[in-house]
């Protein structure tokens, strides 16, 4: 019976992935491109990682989707041409190549078994109940901090479009709710309910499944909704405030994981303090997360003018 | 499950070849920023079926994943924002390289067709 | 416990720079001064105690592999670190006065010190997950920079770049699953201890993944543009410094991690592949009309010599005194590179704030105005053709002795024809800066053109100290490196 839910959702995946590459019109790939991300959610689920299904969830079907849709949008404005697939034997070959190559060693080379009994036997030392987030935030903290900048990186890389002009200017397009309206009204009952999930997500990673970025993801979306409806001005992006929460997670895990040179070691967690330690880092986070999540899918700032 | 675990390892690897396809063969720019997608969901997948055990899934690739999930958005986001900036520029949604059918207007690229 | 802190420095160091750049605005150029004396300082404590002491290990977190991260200064690190802060240094100088528009030094200053604390983190990691995760933060704060350009086709040349470098990054990441998959870890001496039949994919698919990254010949198609298309500041790091990165991680999966799974066929497939960009891009080189463009596809052809080592140092001389000179020359060659490339492009920089125009015909009879630049320019030209007395030139001839030593003298063949053809590309910009003709320009201060002089001047240096040079790169060399000497 459970090999034959999997059977049906690998299916989907699979036609899902092909209808969003192939299919029709840049809008329907973008909608089978969102679809295709909750089945691969659901994957995750299946596979009883509900860590990376909520990430997948949150991050790469949702977020990833809003970011499509709002270029859709920018390209039909800007009268791009959408034109047909090009065929061609050698591209199909070279794709299927690699595939085959790699499922063919996938299953046949034998795995090493991974690290489940090094992570187990560390666990306790941590600061953290849930595996993932001790390798998140502990054994490979240096990776999540990387990370973290990563996305910081990116807002740059996204702030560098500006036209030279448009500096002063608030992030993101020009945005307008009726008031009164349906947007609106969700908007005013929407935060409280959402800060309360992502807060609880990030409380709740060091247990059980979530952590920092999926929270910071709820805590984004949470303020992109009340951005669209009027309810937050969006800000420029020279705004101190803003920059000072786009910073603060990244400096509180910068300067946490300095200290640990007084401690012993760089980066490091000694098993009493851990959790405190850790708890301090993923709150300033999620912050500064959300903020950049916000600001990502905002966008460079971009002119007023009406069109 | 074991069974699963394969059926899940050869969607995966399925999938990176669907995506890589898209990739080589569209020219349409934001349909190769949605191929990637697609390549990068895939391997993941194929890391995480992979280190299934007896109920869930080795916690060292779970948790490199979800930043795979977040150094994938970033650059996505990078893309995405890259690519309407150059529609808005050009018009087009390709790199010159990659039009086939006006290859001679080549010369004038950066212009309004 | 001093290099753990000197390391601290050159990782965190600049990443909170950046974040201080951020908040500081205006003062922006002054934080990512104070972090490059910093940095500077560091590389001095962390070359100092590995010449004492052998390569620095830091265990992340004090978990050590396979669970954790390991990071280790060996010579080859501790070199590019060097390298980078040098770099940096040079171009703080040039682009503080550059970057003048609130946008440009927003964004600038704070994506300079990620690029360099990515750079700084690549040289030292051990580990493929965190190579990739580093890697993908300078490949974005590179791509912020190709942005930041104002010509027309800067955009169009960052969403090149952006491009490859997704792809580049997935097919490395699929190498590194398969490489979890048959090793249970992810850290290059674990992973050199055993053997797996997943590591033939595993190294083809990392290795086609780097190429893309390190713009490796036929992989090569965004980099002119974006190189010749970023403001000229950002041109020097991007061309001296951000291939180096993919570079280092290549040599470290097949030197380090898997030197028996390279066949010598693949071996000279790498180097046919450098041999390529060589002459590709030495012959685009000749053909272009504006500086930028030039030294861009001179860069092309610059990392194909890094490539001709492989079958020198991996094949059958592997472990002789050939293969320790062809490693330190390939090495060698790439510090002095970055340094001459960053002479240049900074040249072009004050040059093209001089007179609006970095076209060939435009830059006649400058050397009257601007006599310093142009004789920086000069010599850092020489480095590199690889002519004495530079760096250039003793990475050259290393390489070629151990050619022919090894009895493979068709690489040694390659790289003259190389140098031939740096010779030919070089001559057009320097006969136009040279020429009988009055120029038109606004005065520079001349400190300023004192910025390029220094970085050739120690290019030069390079080739006068290569046994330091030499000393430093048998730190922590791998096996397949240790000659007994040169």
């Amino acid at each position: 019976m459970t090999v034959l839910f999997d059977l049906v959702l690998c299916a989907l995946m699979l036609l899902a992935a092909l209808a969003a590459i192939g299919g029709r019109g840049l809008f329907r790939a973008t909608v089978f491109f969102v679809a295709y991300g909750i089945t691969v959610a659901l994957a995750w689920v299946r596979l009883g990682a509900i860590d990376v299904a909520l990430a997948e969830a949150a991050i790469g079907a949702g977020l990833t989707g809003l970011l499509l849709l709002g270029a859709v949008a920018r390209l039909r404005r800007a009268g791009a041409p959408e034109f047909p697939v090009r065929a061609g034997l050698v591209p199909a070959l070279a794709a299927a190549g690699v595939a085959g190559a790699t499922g063919w060693v996938a299953l046949r080379v034998p795995g090493a078994g991974g690290l489940w009994t090094e992570a187990g036997e560390a666990l306790p030392l941590s600061g953290v109940e849930n595996p993932v987030t001790a390798v998140l935030l502990n054994f490979r903290a240096w990776d999540t901090l990387l990370e973290s900048i990563v996305l910081l990186a990116a807002l740059l890389a996204v702030w560098a479009l500006a036209r030279e002009e448009e500096w002063e200017a608030p992030v993101g397009p020009p945005l307008h709710a009726r008031p009164g309206g349906v947007l609106e009204g969700m908007a005013r009952l929407l935060p409280p309910v959402g800060i309360v999930v992502g807060v609880f997500l990030v409380w709740a990673g060091a247990s059980q499944p979530g952590g920092a970025f999926q929270g910071g993801t709820v805590l984004a979306a949470v303020g992109l909704i009340a951005a669209l409806a009027g309810l937050v001005a969006l800000p420029r992006p020279d705004s101190g405030s803003w920059r000072t929460a786009l910073a603060a997670g990244p400096a509180v895990f910068l300067l946490v994981g300095a200290s640990g040179l007084a401690l012993g070691g760089l980066l490091l967690f000694p098993p009493d303090w851990a959790k405190a330690m850790i708890l301090t880092v993923e709150v300033f986070l999620t912050l500064s997360i959300a903020a950049t999540l916000a600001l990502l899918v905002l966008g460079p700032p971009q002119p007023r003018r009406m069109p | 499950m074991t069974g699963s675990v394969v059926l899940f390892v050869v969607t995966a690897s399925a999938l990176i070849g669907i995506g890589l396809w898209g990739f080589l063969v569209q020219a349409h720019l934001l349909r190769r920023v949605l191929a990637f997608n697609v390549v990068g969901s895939g391997l993941f997948l194929l890391f995480g079926a992979l280190g299934w055990r007896g109920g869930g899934v080795d916690p060292v690739p779970q948790a490199l994943v979800i930043t795979g999930i977040v150094v994938a958005l970033a650059a996505t986001a990078v893309a995405l924002w890259l690519v309407g900036r150059f529609a808005e520029e050009t018009g087009r949604a390709d790199l010159p390289e990659d039009r086939r059918e006006d290859r001679q207007e080549k010369s004038s690229a950066g212009g309004r067709p | 416990m001093t290099g753990e802190v000197a390391l601290a420095v050159l990782l965190l160091g600049p990443l909170l720079a950046a974040l201080g750049c951020l908040l500081a605005g205006r003062q922006g150029s002054t934080v990512a001064l104070l972090a490059l004396i910093a940095g500077a300082a560091a590389v001095v404590v962390l070359w100092d105690g590995m010449l004492r002491t052998g390569p620095i290990e830091v265990r992340l977190g004090g978990w050590g592999a396979p669970l954790g991260i390991v990071l280790r200064a060996d010579g080859l690190a501790v070199g590019f670190l060097a390298a980078a802060v040098v770099v940096m240094g040079a171009v703080w100088a040039v682009a503080r006065h550059d970057f003048a528009t609130p946008r440009a030094r927003d964004v600038f200053w704070p994506s300079s010190m990620l690029l360099w604390g990515a750079l700084n983190a690549i040289m030292v990691s051990r580990d493929l997950f965190n190579l990739y995760v580093g890697l993908e933060l300078l490949t974005l704060t590179a791509v912020a920079m190709v942005a930041l350009g104002r010509g027309p086709g800067a955009i169009e040349a960052a969403l090149r770049y952006v491009l490859y470098a997704l792809m580049g990054s997935l097919v490395y990441l699929l190498g590194v699953v398969l490489v979890y998959h048959g090793h249970g870890t992810l850290d290059l001496d674990r992973i050199a201890a055993g053997r797996s039949g997943a590591d033939a994919l595993a190294l083809g698919l990392m290795t086609a993944g780097l190429a893309i990254k390190t713009a490796l010949f036929p992989f090569h198609a965004w980099l002119p543009p974006a190189h010749a298309g970023a403001p000229s500041p950002a041109s020097a790091l991007l061309s001296a410094l951000v291939p180096k990165a993919g570079f280092v991680m290549l040599v470290r999966l097949w030197f380090e991690a898997m030197p028996d799974a390279t066949p010598p066929a693949a071996l000279a497939v790498m180097a046919a592949l450098g041999a390529g960009a060589i002459l590709h891009g030495g012959l685009m080189a000749l053909r272009q009309e504006r500086l930028k463009q030039i030294l861009a596809y001179s860069t092309v052809a610059q990392l194909g010599y890094l490539f001709v080592m492989f079958p020198l140092v991996g094949g059958a001389g592997a472990g002789t005194a050939g293969a320790a000179e062809a490693w330190a020359g390939t090495q060698i060659g790439a510090f002095s590179h970055a340094l001459a490339k960053a002479a240049v492009f900074l040249c072009a920089a004050l040059w093209i704030r001089a007179i609006g125009s970095d076209r060939l015909a435009d830059l006649a009879g400058l050397a009257r105005a601007m006599p310093l630049s142009c004789f920086a320019f000069g010599m850092a030209a020489v480095s590199l053709m690889g002519l004495p007395p530079s760096g250039g030139f003793i990475a050259k001839y290393l390489v070629m002795r151990a050619s022919f030593e090894l009895g493979l003298p068709g690489w040694g063949l390659v790289l003259a024809a190389g140098g031939l053809l740096a010779a030919a590309y070089f001559y057009r910009p320097l006969a136009a800066l040279f020429a009988r003709e009055p120029p038109r320009v606004q005065r520079t201060p001349r400190l300023l053109e004192a910025v390029p002089l220094a970085l050739a001047l120690a290019a030069a240096a390079l080739g006068v100290l290569s046994q330091p040079a030499y000393d430093l790169l048998q730190a922590g060399a791998p096996a397949y490196a240790r000659g007994i000497g040169p």
